[in-house]
């Protein structure tokens, strides 16, 4: 379900022994407070939580016994023990905007022990290119994502898995690996031969080592961050070339299942897109006595059909991608498509067609919705005309309250001129009693020279000093500015984090091909525990019974949440690129002067001239001489 | 002389403080033209900031003062502005002290007779102290330097303690500053040359390779200065237990990686330099800086104290960093050679570039940085001109003063062959 796939981000966000330095563990304990429940007991309380959830929704939906398989972590046990294993999934969810969010997942488990030397020549689901990849350099997470666009959190609320704006990438090491830098940039070259991305120009100006903000995401406890690496690419544009790698990596291609609908001039004719890929080790069991690989590859879209369907808002498959689903991946052990049906459970909202039995509920991001389930593997879900094309049509002309996004943050540059400026971001808290504490990551080039001494947070007027500060000073052409802070978001509030800087003027080569549009900086990087907003609806619509919804059960309480804020476009000094020649002649000539005139006074000496002098030498000394001084 | 100096001092501290409490005191850290990467208060702030969050400060490259510099800082940067009043008090005082000293010996009968107007009498000489101080304390780049915080005010005040030192005959203080100079940036170490020379002079050991009195004492000075710079190096090492400083100070201003433009010649050469020219130019015009030490020396053996005032102008015009407290400082030498101005060629043109480039600076600051209606190129066009006058003005004096040498020895109003009047030329 899929609040258990938030909750292991919980359960990860809190390490087991850290044996990382002092300042990481402070926050570590930080965030301990807040989630100190050890993970043995989360397990169990997720197992029951699961169970009574399927208890009285088995009663009171038809067939709801069958979960979102494809979000969750292992702990429902696989039907049978298969060794490698793949499902994929579609979710569409209606936003309240009118634009239309659809999110697939697609899971690959690969059970295989690269590790212990063995060496892997066999693959079945997993892809192979990436396989050899990853054993290569012993990589025991990778998260990359390409986005284009920027995910507009307070019109569209939270994404299942939140990505910044241009390329992404965070990898954590095996701890075996002792050239972390080189095996970094080797592994980054190869991923961008793989993704047919500009990955290559990640190299040390661009990658940080955060202390805290991103903390492994799969099983394993070592939170040393000095094999963690993690960098951004603000300016790095996705389109088709990088779509087309990503998709080769499915065992079905895009030749079966879900991914037929991914035509690539329908999915980037739209507002947002993302294309992620997430690997990391997991358990295989309920016992967790082994685990296996899982590869994770998700793709977010988010379709305006609104403003291009002539203000008609309805929407369907065929309408959003081209193309309609007319079978299951053969590989797949589970395919199914949700739709979100939670703010129309009385079908007063919207009408959905072909109707579906299924229902499923989960929480979400804290946030229990309910989505109509198709599951393709069953041949009755596509009907009399074999294809499946869900239509959704509008009855209502609007739509449904939204919850307030609790957290979502904004960042620009204030100033004017080419000399210095001041970035501010802003961090709202919208919970309306609940303060809760954020850690925000910044990272920014080196160009850009920071001022850590006018740094300043303030919330509601008052200043709010971060309980840690993590500060990694940058180096000229070397590495970036790392800021790390935990600072504590009073409720229903603004805080606001500015800081000075100074910007650099580089060298003529250093400058980008069209230096007048500006240097991106990337992203900052909002994580947080953010308090559940389910025990925050007390006159809920929604049925459910009394006995789940009294004390905030665990997985409510409060979920893990990271915002991206906008990337910043800075423009830089620049220098004349016409004219290196002549600098360098101008410069020397003027060097060449005070050489020239002191090597004359220094070489000569003073002689009586005896030739007569020219014109304009004799006019010099009759006004000389008028004027009562020596002569020349 | 009491009265007048302490009008003076009254004068200048007013000025001061009106500046330090007007809203130019925000404006004028600001300026590229009184601040640069090595000597911004910002900066110093900064690198105290980052002490205080537990990284070292040279873990960045914000910060390029040194240890000691920080460490002092750090007990008196809540006076910072009251330090800077008293630095430049300082030199001040202390260019009065010196020249005090300076006088020069007037034998008559060595020279020509129709030289005695060459010679500065007495009563001249009296009131030049106070000139030098005034034109140091009302100086408007000292002024600014000052109001900017400028770490160069400090660097000036250790140099005109050393010439104070080396002018009263003190060798171990005149090494310990020269070190100390040296330690905080380097190019300093030309000044080594002429005090040694001036002190040689003091003690009537002539410049001689055969003499064991003249090897005697230079190896006791070279020991006293590269002693000095041993004990502030490992000083600095032990506050911070890390050899970082080496390369965040005397590596920045060596390799010049911070292109932040200033009124030097570096920042826009090496933005624009080729990439496989980078090191060649940057070892020319290194190199530049301390090449005229030598043939300077053996031209000026006998003058060190003007040597001294060629050290320090060549030194703050093609240094890596220059601020306009650095022409303050050879500036306020100015008033001590008053005795050329006869024979100075152009001064009048070199005043008026230098003033109007010193207005222009700002106006094309402005037009390039904030209206976008200039480029680099304008602002680059200012700093090569006002280059230009500089060292005009430096050889100038330069030229003044062989000239009145020769004429001290040769008499004021040659004649030819031919008993016409004769002109000078060199050759």
């Amino acid at each position: 379900m899929c609040y258990i796939y938030s909750e292991s981000f919980v359960a990860e966000t809190n390490p087991v022994d850290a044996p990382s330095d002092n300042k990481a563990d402070h926050v570590h304990d930080t965030m301990q407070n807040l989630d100190s429940r050890p993970a043995p007991y989360v397990k169990d309380q997720t197992q029951e939580a699961a169970e009574e959830e399927r208890q009285w929704e088995a009663t009171e939906v038809k067939e709801a016994d069958h979960v979102p398989d494809t979000m969750q972590t292992p702990d429902v046990p696989p039907p049978t023990p298969a060794k490698d294993q793949f499902q994929e999934e579609l979710v569409i969810r209606p936003l309240h905007s009118g634009d239309i969010y659809a999110s697939f997942q697609f899971r690959t488990m690969w059970d295989t022990d690269f590790l212990r030397g063995s060496k892997v020549s066999h693959y079945r689901l997993f892809p192979k290119s990436l396989g050899q990849v990853i054993s290569k350099f012993s990589v025991r997470e990778l998260h990359i994502s390409f986005t284009q666009g920027y995910w507009r959190t307070m019109q569209w609320g939270q994404p299942f898995l939140p990505s910044p704006p241009g390329a992404e990438l965070w990898v954590w090491f095996q701890d075996t690996v002792t050239d972390v830098d080189g095996a970094w940039k080797e592994l980054t070259n190869v991923l961008s031969g793989i993704f047919c991305a500009s990955l290559n120009f990640i190299d040390s100006t661009n990658t940080v080592q955060p202390s805290a903000s991103f903390k492994p995401l799969g099983l394993g406890n070592v939170t040393d961050q000095r094999f963690l690496r993690y960098a951004v690419l603000p300016r790095e544009i996705v389109c088709t070339e990088n779509l087309t790698p990503w998709k080769k990596l499915l065992p079905c291609g895009s030749k079966a299942g879900l991914a037929v609908l991914m035509k690539s001039e329908k999915l980037f004719h739209s507002s947002f897109h993302s294309q992620a890929l997430h690997f990391r080790p997991v358990c295989q069991d309920w016992k967790c006595k082994s685990t296996v690989w899982e590869l994770r590859q998700t793709l977010n879209v988010v379709f305006d059909l609104h403003t291009s369907g002539q203000g008609k808002r309805e929407w369907s498959l065929f309408k959003m991608f081209s193309r309609t689903l007319t079978e299951a991946c053969p590989l797949a052990s589970s395919s199914k498509v949700y739709v979100d049906v939670t703010d129309n459970p009385q079908g007063e909202l919207f009408e959905l067609s072909p109707t579906t039995p299924l229902l499923s509920q989960a929480v979400v991001l804290g946030d229990r919705r309910t989505y109509s389930v198709y599951d393709l593997t069953n041949q009755a879900t596509f009907g009399q005309t074999r294809s499946l094309n869900m239509l959704l049509r509008w009855r209502a002309a609007e739509s449904g309250d939204m919850l307030r996004p609790l957290l979502h943050g904004e960042r620009y540059v204030a100033g004017y001129g080419l000399q210095t400026g001041e970035i501010h971001t802003l961090m709202y808290n919208n919970h309306p009693y609940r303060a809760f504490p954020v850690l925000l990551l910044d990272t920014v080039p080196w160009y850009l020279r920071l001022y850590i001494h006018t740094l300043t947070v303030t919330s509601k007027g008052r200043d709010n000093k971060p309980s840690y500060i993590h500060y990694q000073p940058s180096k000229d052409r070397l590495r970036p500015h790392l800021l790390e802070m935990l600072v504590q978001l009073p409720p229903n509030s603004v805080t606001e984090v500015t800081m000075q800087f100074e910007r650099a003027l580089l060298k003529w080569t250093e400058y980008t091909p069209d230096p007048n549009h500006g240097f991106y900086v990337g992203s900052s990087v909002i994580s947080a525990l953010v308090p559940s907003v389910v025990a925050m609806d007390t006159n809920s619509t929604r049925e459910c019974p009394l006995f789940s919804s009294f004390f905030p059960c665990k997985e409510e309480s409060s979920y893990f949440m990271r915002v991206y804020t906008e990337p910043l476009l800075v423009n830089l000094p620049t220098p004349d690129f016409s004219m290196p020649y002549n600098v360098i002649c101008l410069t020397c000539t003027v060097v060449a002067v005070g050489y020239g005139s002191l090597y004359n006074l220094l070489t000569r000496t003073f002689q009586v001239e005896e030739p007569s002098p020219g014109l304009a030498k004799r006019l010099a000394n009759i006004i000389r001489r008028l004027r009562g001084v020596p002569l020349l | 002389m009491a009265a007048p100096l302490t009008l003076l001092l009254i004068v200048a501290v007013t000025i001061r403080a009106v500046l330090f409490r007007s809203s130019l005191a925000e404006l004028i850290p600001e300026r590229v033209e009184v601040v640069s990467p090595l000597n911004a208060w910002k900066r110093v702030v900064e690198g105290l900031a980052l002490l205080d969050l537990g990284v070292s400060p040279y873990a960045g490259d914000v910060f390029h003062e040194t240890p000691l510099i920080i460490y002092f800082f750090h007990f008196v940067s809540d006076y910072a502005e009251i330090v800077f009043m008293v630095m430049t008090r300082l030199v001040g005082c202390v260019f009065l002290l010196q020249f005090r000293k300076q006088k020069y010996a007037l034998e008559a009968e060595r020279y020509p007779l129709d030289c005695l107007e060459l010679i500065r009498t007495p009563k001249e000489m009296y009131y030049i102290p106070l000139k030098v101080a005034m034109f140091y304390l009302l100086n408007p780049f000292t002024i600014l330097s000052c109001v900017a915080k400028s770490t160069c005010g400090l660097n000036n005040a250790v140099i005109a303690l050393f010439i104070l030192c080396t002018v009263k005959g003190s060798s171990l203080m005149s090494a310990i500053f020269l070190a100390l100079a040296t330690y905080q940036s380097i190019y300093p170490l030309t000044l080594f040359a002429p005090a040694l020379l001036y002190l040689l002079q003091r003690l009537y050991i002539p410049v001689n390779w055969q003499r064991s009195s003249f090897w005697l004492f230079t190896t006791q000075y070279t020991f006293m200065y590269l002693g000095s710079l041993c004990v502030m190096v490992c000083l600095s090492f032990f506050l911070l237990s890390s050899w970082d400083f080496l390369s965040s100070v005397y590596g920045f201003i060596l390799s010049v990686p911070d292109l932040t433009p200033n009124i030097g010649l570096f920042w826009y050469f090496f933005a624009e330099m080729f990439e496989h020219f980078r090191l060649f130019f940057i070892c020319v015009f290194q190199i530049n800086v301390f090449f005229y030490t030598i043939p300077l020396s053996i031209k000026l053996k006998e003058h060190p104290i003007f040597l001294i005032f060629m050290q320090i102008a060549i030194i703050s015009i093609f240094k890596s960093y220059p601020t306009v407290g650095d022409i303050a400082l050879y500036m306020a030498f100015l008033p001590a050679w008053n005795h050329l101005y006869r024979f100075l060629r152009n001064i009048f043109l070199v005043s008026v570039v230098l003033l109007a480039c010193s207005t222009l600076f700002p106006v094309l600051w402005h037009l390039w940085i904030y209206a976008g209606s200039a480029n680099s190129n304008f602002y680059y066009a200012i700093t090569l001109l006002f280059n230009v006058a500089q060292i005009l003005l430096v050889s100038d004096y330069f030229y003044a003063y062989l000239r009145r040498e020769h004429h001290l020895t040769h008499g004021l109003y040659l004649k030819r062959k031919d008993g016409s009047e004769a002109t000078l030329v060199l050759k």
